[in-house]
């Protein structure tokens, strides 16, 4: 083991990542000693964290904010008369407030909170819902999440929908010359991943939408991977609804947002109903309450919100250009060097700037779930199986894979420690 | 200092890995049955073969990790020249060892390279993938009980 640390603490401002593509500077992670989990060793080994896509690791900002919340604040919110339930509320509302100025959304009563990715897609597909008729068209790609497919099977079954999913490449793009043909007079949904949890491809959002838009059909995007990790322009991805999740960029888990125009967040019908939603109720009989707060049913998770703000201060900090291109600069390197294993095919885009920072492999002498049990043997976590995206794992015709993903604390020393799992695992298995 | 990988991947086990017993699809199996693990897609096809009640030929078609890889080439080879409540007696009894409910497995019937899996119950997430093949076993001779020559199931344990 080297007594030398392993994350080289970044400097705000310092260039890191001046490397152009195909040329491996070795960089060290951005405010790495900020994430205290990633100085526990495991199963004896230093700990190399390559599972950001599932969820990131908290900075300690974000985790003392969670617990000052339930120490300080901690109280239900809106309509409570005391002191706590006003500044809880104000610590909620500060965090949508936070959102919005995060995309570059003018009205943070554009900014749904949610439980999650899951919760907000849920909405968007079911608020949705009144607008169909049976035969309406919903268009996906084939490179969707579970979480971006399964409520608009379930949708599509209860209304008697017709699902298309625009094609991926052998290259793992979308295919957009298939898209013309695609969008059809009874598309009325098109909803697509920003950044694709597999093949890790970024997708032209803002093409796709201003084709769909003009075809009259509503966009929704599945953020979940690119929020956080790359700068994400709610206006500039022309889309209706914008779906992503706090704990995949730093933030805690159990908090999400559905960000959206308000024109599309005026037609959208509730789905959760109860409390906090409501603005007058009678026996037999209730008004909704006022947009996003018809929404947020329920008691929302308040301690996320207090806690996710300081996950944007640090992101801010560090500048999310940077971030980008430090992830960039990161996956460009495991790419080059995965590409060069006998027996690995690498999914997606070649070229790093064509995509976020993962990277997903498939070892021909090594399953990957072989795979991802040794790496943790070394400390390595990565995820293996197939990412609920089993549509996609078809279409590459395996049934799972590996997956390595990035963060801003990962640096060049973790690409190595990967490939030293890795030649390991299949020194092991041949 | 490796993490218990010598316990998982034994020997034994890579062996059954690299070149698995019964991997050769039979073209008129008397009983066939599909098993998977939802969770990490793992499949197994399990055919068999009757020579009068016992089992002449078996395949155990994987696609999976080397865990439920072994686990069916050790089943195919424990198959061979059994009947199917014998597999069903040491499937239930596997089981029941794979779940730290029985220490030891018993010497009869001889549990054969079975032994070897035992290490996999110190990983609790990999116990599923050892026992993938034997479930689609049980489901295979529940199908016989009641005069079916084909299951499909989903095993979550």
């Amino acid at each position: 083991m080297s007594t030398e640390p392993r994350f080289l603490p970044g400097q705000p401002g310092a260039d890191t990542c001046a490397g152009q593509q195909g040329d491996c500077v070795r960089c060290g992670g951005i405010f790495a000693d900020r994430f205290p989990l990633l100085k526990r060793p495991v199963n004896d080994h230093d700990l190399v964290y390559l599972d950001s896509a599932a969820t990131t690791q908290k900075p300690e900002a974000v985790i003392a904010a969670e617990a000052r919340y339930y120490r300080r604040h901690n109280a239900n919110v809106h309509r409570g008369m005391h002191a706590l339930a006003a500044e809880a509320t104000e610590l909620y509302e500060a965090c949508r407030r936070r959102v919005a100025m995060l995309l570059g959304v003018s009205r943070p009563e554009q900014v749904v909170i949610t439980s999650g990715t899951t919760a907000s897609l849920n909405l968007a597909a079911f608020g949705l819902r009144h607008l169909l008729r049976p035969g309406d068209e919903i268009l996906l790609t084939e490179m969707e999440h579970h979480a971006n497919l399964v409520p608009w099977i379930a949708l599509a079954r209860q209304e008697g929908l017709l699902l298309r999913h625009l094609p991926v490449t052998g290259g793992g793009e979308l295919d957009l010359d298939a898209l013309p043909g695609m969008l059809t007079d009874r598309t009325r949904i098109v909803s697509l991943a920003h950044v694709s949890n597999v093949l890790g491809t970024l997708n032209p959002v803002a093409e796709i939408a201003a084709a769909a838009r003009r075809a009259g059909a509503v966009v929704v995007v599945d953020a979940a991977q690119s929020v956080g990790h790359l700068p994400v322009d709610f206006a500039a991805l022309g889309v209706d609804l914008l779906a992503f999740s706090a704990h995949k960029a730093y933030g805690p888990m159990g908090l999400g947002f559905l960000v959206g125009t308000p024109e599309i967040l005026d037609r959208l019908e509730p789905v959760q109903f109860g409390g906090e939603m409501i603005d007058t109720v009678g026996l037999d009989e209730a008004t909704w309450a006022e947009v996003p707060h018809r929404f947020e049913a329920g008691t929302p998770n308040v301690a996320a919100a207090a806690a996710f703000p300081p996950a944007l201060d640090m992101l801010d900090e560090a500048g999310l250009e940077r971030v980008r291109t430090h992830e960039m600069q990161v996956t460009g390197c495991a790419l080059e060097a995965l590409r060069r294993l006998d027996g690995l095919t690498v999914f997606g885009p070649a070229d790093p700037a064509r995509r976020g920072g993962l990277v997903a492999f498939h070892d021909a002498g090594v399953h990957a779930h072989d795979l991802a049990q040794l790496l943790d043997a070394r400390g390595v976590s990565v995820r293996a199986g197939h990412h609920c995206a089993q549509p996609l794992h078809r279409r590459l015709g395996v049934t799972a894979t590996a997956r390595a993903s990035f963060g801003i604390h990962n640096s060049h020393d973790d690409v190595d420690a990967l490939l030293d799992a890795l030649g390991h695992a299949r020194r092991m298995f041949a | 200092m490796n993490g218990g990988m010598d316990d998982l991947y034994r020997e034994v086990i890579l062996d059954h890995h690299r070149s698995p017993r019964g991997a050769e699809a039979l073209p008129d199996p008397h009983l066939a049955a599909d098993g998977k693990n939802p969770s990490c897609g793992d499949e197994v096809t399990l055919q068999l073969v009757f020579d009068g009640e016992r089992i002449d030929r078996v395949a155990v078609l994987s696609q999976g990790c080397a865990i439920a890889t072994a686990s069916g080439s050790i089943l195919a080879e424990l198959a061979t020249g059994r009947t199917l409540a014998e597999v069903t007696r040491l499937a239930e009894v596997f089981r029941r060892h794979m779940r730290g409910e029985v220490a030891e497995l018993p010497d009869e019937p001889d549990p054969g390279d079975l032994e070897v899996l035992s290490g996999v119950r110190k990983f609790p997430a990999r116990v599923k993938c050892a026992l993938l093949p034997w479930m689609t076993a049980l489901e295979a001779a529940a199908a016989r009980e009641q005069g079916r020559t084909a299951s499909v199931s989903t095993t979550e344990v």
